[in-house]
């Protein structure tokens, strides 16, 4: 039993790391509508450069904050040469121009910062903690940490500032919103240099997990179900979407696996979510605005 | 966004959309296939079969069968590649285990299995649509490939998963050389694109074009959208399978199951999106254009920018060129190439009415 809760526990916290992603990516489609496929290259983009700023020789904080200048920088690009000029057009063609986006993303974050594997250490140590006879890894701790933070920040930018105000009217009518004065260019700057900022703390963190490499923008991947069974405009909806898959992957992983020759990992999050939407196709805080056929 | 046969067909007094394809444009077709297999097998070379032909017509032929389903019947999926995957290994399969099988027929078994996984990953669209149908065919690329790594038998036991072409016979005839496999594809890829034609332009694709225009309206008119849709995954499928059976055994010549994974799923949809969404030419347009940029990019560093871009940069700059070229064509020609083709015989008063 200690070694079923220990597993379980471990995946949700792994799960936290999804959640991470799939925020910025609910940002994005919350605002606007647009299902932003280069979530991951911007998560990739954005510890790329703070780790070789940091290999630099530039100072932590200087670091991070220049890192945060590029994201700033990276949104406001991608609103002016790529969803200005898509405006009213079908989401499935703002899908694909995204994935046009993350190869572009991808191509430049490499082609300044190489290739190469980069080791992060964020000064937190990996020490399993012992927690009520359970062992915790203390880095998905602070992991977690994080994580609530950036979502108490996040629910505060929405509920208490002007900007979030307008956020929210964008988000339930965009054309209502637009005839009341919003400037819906500017929400998009606001909401994608938002995502660039989450990219970035995801991707230190995942980064500081595993190595700053090029694998870090298939997070996206894992993202992806998590959105599913969240539901795509859902904060809350996200973090709980990570914990049910990064839990039920690594269980699967553990207990399913060895009987089928394991690596499962990559698949079993998407057959659940595919029998999840099946019966719930809104996904857990979704409104119901799948179009059902 | 989509190429409007609709509106094209309406322009030409709605008459010469229906004529089947061989009476419509017959020298046009006639000119073109002479070409193909009378001129360029003795005139090509080696390198031009192997490395610029082939390839072409193959990503023509799975741009072909993504076109279907995404560009005629408006099902978004990023599994192509799985359901190649399936194509080659199930042609195989059939090739291996059946004595005395004919290649094409393992073609055609293979595309058939590739149909069927198709229909299967594709019945959730009768449920869901748009971005949460990417799950479904998602699913389908991690599965697939999963099973195919996993167990062995799939490539009769090959430790690292690697299949090997059969030898390529038909009707007696070796066409093993690279002139050979030239074609062989070329007679495959021909067959199946006169097929798709037909398809389109008569009822299946006006149903399919209806269902992703508008399917609430397409079910008004009763149009069966859940056959429409499976039917559009099946065809659909069976083209990638056999435009994965071909990449094997004419192409490669051998394959394992990492030579379909996602990378190859955008491929195929680049080739679509730059060549034109719901258009055959575009499939063929966007192949053309995929398999020849890199040699041009190439020659072009290499002649221009010698010793100035390296290898690994010139991989980004392929990625950060082909990723603006995507965004460049949904902003400003989102019906691809095709639609700049058309636009050009317009211009040159071959066809005033596609203009």
């Amino acid at each position: 039993m200690d070694f079923f809760l220990e597993v379980a526990l471990g995946g949700l916290l792994a799960g936290v790391m999804y959640s991470m992603v799939a925020i910025g990516f609910v940002l994005i489609y919350k605002a606007s509508g647009v299902f932003n496929f280069a979530q991951g290259s911007m998560v990739l983009f954005a510890a790329l450069t703070f780790v070789s700023l940091l290999e630099k020789g530039i100072n932590f904080w200087l670091a991070l904050l220049l890192a945060l200048c590029a994201m700033l920088l990276l949104a406001v690009a991608i609103e002016r040469c790529v969803l200005r000029h898509l405006v009213n057009r079908p989401p499935i063609t703002l899908f694909m121009a995204t994935l046009g986006l993350s190869f572009v993303i991808e191509g430049l974050a490499q082609l300044f910062w190489g290739a190469q594997v980069h080791g992060l250490e964020l000064g937190i140590a990996d020490e399993p903690l012992e927690l009520g006879g359970l062992l915790l890894s203390q880095f998905d701790l602070f992991a977690a940490a994080t994580a609530l933070v950036l979502v108490i920040s996040l629910s505060l930018l929405f509920n208490k500032t002007r900007i979030g105000l307008s956020l929210r009217a964008v988000a339930d009518d965009p054309l209502a919103a637009l005839a009341v004065g919003i400037d819906l260019e500017q929400i998009w700057r606001v909401v994608w240099m938002a995502a660039g900022c989450v990219g970035l703390v995801a991707g230190l963190l995942w980064g500081a997990r595993v190595g700053v490499q090029f694998s870090l923008s298939l997070i996206v991947l894992k993202a992806l179900p998590v959105l599913i069974i969240g539901g795509f405009s859902s904060i809350p909806g996200a973090i709980v979407g990570g914990l049910i898959i990064g839990a039920s992957e690594k269980l699967a992983e553990v207990y399913v696996g060895p009987l089928v020759d394991g690596g499962i990992e990559n698949w079993f999050p998407y057959v659940l979510a595919l029998l999840f939407l099946l019966v719930r196709p809104a996904g857990l805080f979704g409104e119901p605005s799948v179009e059902r056929v | 966004m989509w190429f409007s046969e609709t509106e094209a067909w309406r322009a030409t007094g709605g008459k010469s959309r229906r004529l089947p394809v061989w009476r419509k444009a017959p020298m046009a077709w006639v000119a073109l296939l002479v070409l193909g297999f009378g001129v360029v097998p003795f005139i090509g070379n080696d390198y031009w079969f192997s490395a610029i032909l082939i390839p072409f017509l193959v990503l023509s032929l799975a741009g072909l069968g993504l076109n279907l389903v995404t560009g005629y019947a408006g099902q978004l999926s990023l599994g192509s590649a799985a359901f190649m995957a399936v194509g080659a290994f199930a042609s195989y399969n059939f090739s291996l285990r059946v004595e005395g099988l004919p290649l094409l027929a393992s073609f055609g078994l293979g595309g058939l299995s590739a149909a069927l996984v198709g229909v299967l990953f594709g019945l959730p669209s009768l449920r869901i649509k748009g971005f949460y149908l990417l799950v479904s065919t998602l699913a389908a690329q991690f599965f697939v490939q999963w099973v195919l790594v996993k167990f062995s038998w799939f490539s009769n036991d090959n430790p690292s998963g690697v299949i090997s072409a059969p030898p390529l016979v038909v009707l007696g005839q070796d066409f093993n050389s690279p002139a050979g496999r030239y074609v062989l594809t070329l007679g495959v890829v021909a067959a199946m694109t006169g097929l798709a034609l037909n398809l389109v332009r008569g009822a299946t694709g006006r149903n399919w074009m209806a269902v992703r225009d508008m399917d609430t309206a397409a079910a008004v008119i009763g149009i069966p959208i859940l056959k429409t849709k499976l039917l559009a995954f099946g065809i659909s499928s069976f083209y990638l399978g056999v435009a994965g059976a071909l990449w094997a055994f004419a192409y490669l010549g051998t394959v394992e199951p990492h030579g379909f994974d996602l990378n190859r799923s955008f491929q195929v949809l680049f080739i679509i999106i730059i060549g034109g969404l719901g258009s055959v030419l575009g499939a063929y347009l966007g192949a053309l254009f995929f398999v020849l940029f890199p040699v041009f990019l190439d020659h072009l560093a290499g002649g221009l920018f010698a010793g100035i871009i390296d290898a690994g940069h010139l991989e980004n700059l392929q990625k950060i060129v082909f990723g603006s070229l995507i965004i460049f064509f949904l902003i400003r020609e989102p019906e691809g190439l095709a639609r700049l083709w058309w636009r050009f015989r317009a211009r040159l008063g071959l066809d005033p009415a596609a203009s």
